[in-house]
């Protein structure tokens, strides 16, 4: 272990008491490409932002080339030769490839101190030819397809001298063929001694790549060892560490005739002929890479886009849904994705938010009825356990979970027939995912009929009665609860059900 | 109570008292009630249409124009008083109020419809509606002895030692507190400031929102074209200029988030108060003229400063308070 160059030593960090990192410990060698592992909220991001200086840790040390350091900012971490290339990239989509690469240190003329833009041009120039990259120093990013802004990234890593190239789901967004060049470009960067933190929870990638892995779950440390020695089940034991019965407690609910009926709902270049049925009581899951318009083909029918063609049924009957109101009308309710952005009114409190999609249900003629807003807030509230010093608390002040919980309340006060939850656990605290699991199992129960858009695949193995797999806007598998496995589920989302 | 002591409204009128503590132990005429009486004719106008500015503002918008729509209201009543002297005044202040509506009806078709943002829509229609002041009236004035006794004497004229100015502005802040706190169109006008995407998930018409914010907010500001150029009794092109930008200033001395989704009344009307004690306090203690807009900028930037300040102590508390029940 002589050619350690990052050591992190018995690392915690704790948020208002809550322990996200308990004692982790983490080494990554020159020249090896080491897989960071472990579910979303297993504490691997947390990790990442200690080691970028974004954070400072609570206990625990990191060395550097055999010498303690510390990072007491992000300028500090990256001087020492850390970048991270992120999930979704940081860049300014208004400015050329060479401005992004050199923002934060610009190079100066030495004589009179103005910018020189023709090194810098130059110096981009190097970077882009070795990454293969066949782009122009002044293009501007925004025209970029997501596989080249990785590459920027990249190459802004690399002007800054970086010895540890941190890739966080680096794949997450990208074609096969353009995964299979990142691998390349990867694998150059190694042969030059570079050290590259790979954060992924797709094992087939982790085997391709990597040579050597830790595991993370619940914000420990569970183990570490080469990919060469070891196996796909091993390491799945490892970062579940609980079978998937207890993450994902299905209960059996009865599934009745069918509620919503769409038929070949198409929107130009988005999504095409999507059709499915969907029954009351009934989980469907909707798996797919990010981009494969899941969110869209739900957003069309609640009625926030609209269709070029296609048809919706409910109960056996054709609907038209113009907006979210007649959508509501009809009974479907949808929990979008971003809580922050589409779900929560932040400058509102908890009453007030929850109560805004019935605000005609609560309030008398024209007139708000504070009483009555009260009552629903406490009963769904407590229903859902949304922790607060009040109802009146606003909802800024809330952490994340308890958010996200006000923004299910808020739905779940619609007394929906139909219930479409996009994401419904990203980003969230592994209790409050359980209690979020056992929420949707129990409304499947009460016989709403649920469509459950994730992109955790554990999840929608462990919640779904069916799975639909959607890839580039189209449908590209079906599957019962029986018939479905990870592997075929992949194949599909990734679009080579053929092979 | 505790939250009384967090809330902004409450920090300014704090500020206030402090104020008028100072100025009074300088000059204790300054304390006459007959003083505030006359502080609170001088902010009524203001108050009224920094509420209409408040309900923009909580959308997300702005509305550059109300100066211009109350010279344009203010004129075109003043011109009619002029030429037709017969028509009653309740006629005048309803036919006021209606032009008021119309332009910031139009200001709201143009935001809501067109699409156009609303610092530039009302950019540009300031400019429209100050050049229809110019066109109607020539570039002449409507003066005092041009209007009849009954359209000058109407802001003056009093029940109980008050002027019909201070009840109207009264009957307005009523009114709209009403409206923003009890009624459903004015939660939804605060949803719509506090997250536009997520009100539209739950259902709210924004273009409805937007276009019910922009037209009160013109019809309360013809109602103080009529009552602006009936109080000095002259009507002029310049009538109110850079009006717009004190409405503006009392939202933001008030506590009204300029990003939108947040402000009350109280504040705004507090707002406006605080900005008529300035500029009555600099006057009573001799400040040289010369001075006074410089100090009154000065102070207003003090103000929002103790604000921002204030609020950033309370949510430390807040956080601190999170963690403890976590």
């Amino acid at each position: 272990m002589n050619n350690c160059i990052i050591e992190m030593k018995g690392i915690k960090k704790y948020f208002y008491g809550v322990k996200a990192l308990d004692g982790v410990d983490f080494k990554v060698r020159t020249g090896e490409v080491h897989a960071l592992i472990g579910e979303n909220g297993a504490g691997k991001s947390t990790l990442v932002k200690i080691l970028t200086g974004v954070y400072q840790p609570t206990a625990g040390t990191i060395i550097l080339n055999d010498k303690p350091v510390q990072f007491p900012s992000p300028q500090v971490s990256q001087k020492a030769g850390i970048s991270a290339i992120h999930q979704e990239a940081t860049m300014f989509p208004d400015l050329s490839v060479m401005e992004n690469i050199f923002m934060g240190h610009h190079i100066r003329n030495k004589s009179n101190g103005l910018l020189s833009w023709r090194e810098m041009k130059d110096k981009t120039q190097i970077l882009l030819d070795k990454l293969e990259l066949d782009i122009r120093p002044d293009t501007k990013v925004k025209n970029l397809s997501v596989a080249q802004r990785h590459m920027v990234e990249i190459a802004k890593a690399l002007s800054l001298n970086a010895k540890v190239v941190i890739m966080d789901e680096p794949t997450s967004a990208l074609t096969l063929r353009e995964v299979e060049y990142l691998y390349k470009i990867i694998r150059k960067l190694k042969s030059e001694g570079k050290a590259i933190i790979f954060i992924s929870h797709k094992f087939e990638e982790v085997f391709e790549i990597a040579d050597y892995f830790t595991v993370l779950r619940d914000g420990k440390y569970i183990g570490e060892g080469t990919i060469a020695d070891i196996t796909v089940d091993k390491i799945v034991q490892m970062v579940i560490g609980r079978s998937l019965a207890q993450m994902y407690p299905k209960l059996e609910a009865e599934q009745g005739n069918i509620i919503l009926k769409v038929e070949n709902l198409s929107k130009i270049g988005v999504f095409k002929n999507i059709s499915f049925d969907l029954h009351k009581g009934e989980i469907l899951g909707f798996f797919g890479l990010v981009g494969a318009g899941r969110s869209e083909v739900m957003q069309t029918i609640f009625g926030i886009d609209t269709k070029t063609s296609g048809e919706v049924f409910i109960d056996g009957e054709k609907v038209y849904i113009a907006n979210p109101s007649d959508a509501m009308n009809f009974g479907l309710a949808y929990l979008p994705e971003d809580r922050q952005i589409q779900g929560a009114i932040l400058a509102m409190n908890i009453r007030e938010n929850i109560t805004l999609p019935i605000i005609d249900r609560t309030s008398r003629h024209i007139f708000l009825d504070r009483n009555r807003e009260f009552e629903i807030t406490d009963e769904y509230g407590k229903y859902i356990e949304i922790k607060a010093s009040g109802w009146e608390q606003l909802v800024e002040d809330l952490s994340g979970g308890n958010q996200q919980k006000v923004v299910l309340a808020k739905w779940i006060a619609t007394k929906p027939r139909i219930l479409i939850m996009d994401e419904p656990t990203k980003g969230i605290d592994i209790a409050t995912k359980a209690t979020v699991h056992n929420f949707i199992s129990e409304l499947a129960k009460k016989g709403i009929a649920i469509i459950l858009i994730s992109s955790e695949l554990p999840e929608i193995l462990g919640m779904s009665n069916n799975v639909i797999v959607m890839h580039e806007g189209v449908i590209t598998a079906k599957f019962t609860r029986e018939g479905a496995n990870s592997k075929k589920i992949i194949r599909a989302a990734i679009g080579s059900i053929s092979k | 109570m505790k939250d009384l002591f967090r809330k902004r409204e409450f920090n300014l009128f704090i500020f206030i008292l402090f104020i008028i503590f100072g100025v009074s132990w300088r000059t204790p005429s300054f304390l006459y009630i007959n003083n505030f009486v006359d502080i609170l004719n001088d902010t009524a106008i203001l108050s009224m249409v920094a509420i209409g500015q408040l309900m923009i503002i909580v959308t997300g918008g702005i509305d550059l124009s109300v100066g211009s729509s109350l010279a344009l209201s203010g004129m075109s009543v003043a011109l009619l008083n002029q030429y037709h002297p017969g028509i009653p005044i309740f006629m005048i202040i309803l036919i006021s109020i209606a032009i008021g509506l119309l332009l910031g009806s139009i200001n709201g078709l143009l935001v809501s419809r067109a699409k156009i943002p609303p610092i530039i829509t009302t950019l540009g229609t300031m400019s429209i509606y100050r050049g229809l002041v110019f066109v109607l009236c020539g570039g002449t004035w409507v003066s005092a002895h041009e209007m009849t006794e009954a359209f000058r004497v109407f802001p003056r004229r009093s029940f109980l030692g008050i002027s019909s100015l201070i009840y109207l502005s009264i009957l307005i802040v009523i009114l709209f507190l009403i409206f923003l706190n009890l009624t459903r169109t004015g939660r939804e006008i605060y949803g719509v400031g506090g997250n536009k995407i997520a009100s539209q998930y739950v259902g709210i018409n924004l273009k409805k929102i937007q276009y019910i914010v922009f037209t009160l907010c013109g019809g309360i500001t013809g109602l103080a074209g009529f009552l602006w150029v009936a109080r000095y009794a002259a009507a002029q092109s310049e009538t109110a200029i850079g009006f717009e930008l004190q409405t503006i200033a009392a939202c933001v001395i008030g506590g009204v988030s300029i990003t939108g989704g947040s402000g009350t009344i109280i504040g705004v009307v507090l707002g406006a108060f605080f900005m008529g004690i300035v500029y009555n306090a600099l006057t009573m203690i001799n400040v040289s003229p010369f001075w006074q807009m410089a100090i009154q900028g000065f102070i207003i930037i003090f103000a929002i400063i103790i604000n921002t300040v204030m609020d950033k102590r309370n949510q430390q508390l807040m956080l601190r308070k999170r963690s403890f029940n976590e």
